[in-house]
């Protein structure tokens, strides 16, 4: 679906045999954001002018002979909720407009220490809080493949942003499915890692306990080589898990022979009849690979949503409490303190993100804590509990990413219900911090792309990525 | 706010029970906003009542994914943050410091 472009690895090889060069390959990348951004609205921020001066430096420095890493001159893009110093990072929120962090994320450092060109600040749902990047203070973004839908969200821009060619990689978050649900629209790879793979130092924190920040690629190798550079222990973070990122470049060519695939034995209902089919394909293909195909249950699948719907917003509803017009961002002036806080929040907040709020922080108040966040709690237990009983049949979990294709622009936005209900298949794999990712396979209603995900264990990139590599290769 | 007696009755919300919640969030909602948020919650509070059928008594409650544990790093002076770069972000910086407004609502 998007052969026309050059993948990560086949850019980082082209440069450093000489045959084309980092700004060669940014300007091929500018021109495509000249030519269909003001249509499709990826980005909320194009570095345009710092990207062209880093692209100098590596081709400089390649010239010199100086190693400058492995994505040396590759074009990235990042979701505008990771700091970038002196740069805009907005989250898509008015309260948050024209804020310049005085910090990197570590992602950022990492990609920038790997070479990598960072080519702008893409759009999102509001604080990563939706499902269609139609929640943002800035307006939608919409899909490459078909303007009058959406790329899916809350990561929409940095999907979009691969998908059209504006940036050959791109990172997102992950809280409840947001980038491997619009990885699945826009018809590119999406990784959510293990929780703590990833350093979430410098993301802005929706739910921390969920939280992750993954790739969004052309391909399967590119994803790996991503990982392979933002992974990996980081101080800074509390629960950055303490040990180096497995090695997932190296394994993709072993094969799925003898590797057990699980199947869902009780589909939820909603799935568009061609997106089970795409499915069925895929465990056809890893069978004919030499896989076997194992039945297995989760009972409490249905209830995540409910499990995520509370926690979610109940730890946002406290990390969005920084928000007060006292150090950052935006202030509506007001005779008290009390009453600046409510007015900044009431003017800088869009409704989803308020909406959120006050269902979180009813989740936790008094009376009403036990009646639904400890529930909720609980419930996240049973969900990882169905997941380690699952795992000892099968090796992964192969599911629809989305139950339906891209969805028209406006078809979900007036019943918050419905819209949470794309994230279906997405939502437990966070609440057990497990990793997933997100490959297209093929075509489904209105000739949109299908995503298959592919759900492992915590650590199990591996052996998700092998099952990855396989699904590329037969789609 | 009335405390629920039994966690296992899904309690009904309210306008009021929502502008209090409002209160504590610091949002000011205008009229329609208090009534938009009040029926969208009932919907929502409605549903997430599925799980009012399970049994949890024996369930411990999972809040992190991974047992967390305090970490430490070596007592150093490292560089903090650029202080001229961190109030440049602040709407109302006077003197090094971030102007409020007074907290008892008068001007002094």
């Amino acid at each position: 679906m998007t052969s026309e472009f050059v993948s990560v690895v086949d850019i980082v090889g082209s440069i450093r045999e000489g045959k084309t060069t980092a700004s060669d390959v940014l300007e091929q990348h500018l021109a495509r954001i000249d030519k269909r951004e003001t249509e499709i609205h990826a980005f909320n921020h194009v570095m345009a002018e710092s990207a062209r001066a880093n692209a100098a430096s590596i081709d400089a420095d390649l010239k010199a002979g100086k190693e400058r890493g492995p994505l040396a001159g590759v074009p990235i893009a990042l979701k505008d909720n990771m700091c970038t110093r002196g740069v805009p990072t907005t989250c898509s929120s008015k309260i948050l407009e024209g804020w310049k962090p005085p910090y990197d994320a570590t992602v950022v450092t990492r990609l920038q220490q790997a070479g990598a060109v960072i080519v702008g600040k893409t759009n999102l749902d509001e604080f990563a809080m939706g499902s269609s990047t139609e929640n943002s203070a800035f307006g939608p973004t919409r899909n490459p493949l078909d303007t009058s839908r959406v790329p899916g969200g809350s990561s929409g821009g940095s999907a979009a942003a691969v998908a059209a060619g504006f940036a050959a990689a791109s990172l997102g978050s992950d809280t409840g499915g947001s980038i491997r649900q619009p990885a699945a629209l826009c018809g590119v790879v999406g990784v959510k890692p293990t929780y703590g793979m990833v350093s979430r130092q410098g993301l802005v924190a929706f739910a921390s306990s969920l939280d992750q920040i993954g790739p969004f690629t052309h391909t399967v190798a590119d994803a790996a080589l991503l990982m392979e550079v933002i992974g990996g222990h980081d101080p800074l973070d509390s629960t950055s898990l303490d040990q180096p990122v497995p090695s997932l470049t190296a394994v993709l060519g072993q094969g799925v022979k003898g590797m057990r695939i699980g199947r869902l034995a009780d589909m939820p209902d909603g799935c568009e009849p061609e997106v089970l089919a795409r499915l069925d394909a895929a465990f056809a293909a890893l069978k004919a690979a030499g896989a076997t195909i194992v039945d297995i249950a989760l009972p409490s699948l249905s209830y995540c949503l409910t499990a995520y719907y509370l926690v979610a917003p109940a730890e946002a509803s406290s990390n969005l409490a920084r928000y007060d017009g006292v150090r950052y961002g935006l202030r509506v002036e007001s005779a008290d303190l009390i009453s600046m806080y409510g007015a900044t929040r009431a003017a800088g907040f869009g409704a989803e993100v308020k909406r959120r709020i006050m269902l979180g922080t009813y989740a936790l108040s008094a009376g009403y804590y036990d009646a639904y966040y400890g529930k909720a709690l609980k419930v996240r237990r049973l969900i990882a509990n169905d997941f380690a009983a699952a795992y000892q049949s099968c090796d992964v979990i192969l599911t629809p990413t989305s139950p339906t294709v891209a969805f028209p622009i406006g078809e979900k936005t007036s019943d918050p219900l419905t819209m949470y209900l794309c994230d279906i298949f997405t939502i437990p794999t966070n609440l057990a911090g497990h990793a997933a990712m997100s490959v297209p396979f093929g075509t489904g209603a209105h000739s949109m792309p299908v995503g298959v995900q592919i759900l492992a264990p915590a650590l199990g990139e591996p052996t998700m990525f092998r099952v990855a590599a396989e699904l590329e290769r037969a789609s | 706010m009335s405390p629920s007696s039994d966690a296992k009755t899904t309690p009904k919300i309210t306008a009021q029970v929502v502008a209090k919640v409002a209160h504590l969030a610091r949002l000011d909602l205008t009229e329609a906003e208090l009534a938009l948020m009040t029926t969208q919650l009932t919907g929502m509070l409605d549903h997430f009542g599925d799980i009012d059928k399970l049994d949890l008594s024996a369930v411990t409650p999972m809040a992190q994914p991974f047992p967390i544990k305090n970490v430490y790093r070596e007592d150093v002076v490292v560089p903090g943050l650029d202080r001229q770069e961190v109030l440049d972000n602040a709407p109302a910086p006077q003197d090094g410091r971030f102007r409020v407004p007074p907290s008892n609502g008068s001007e002094s």
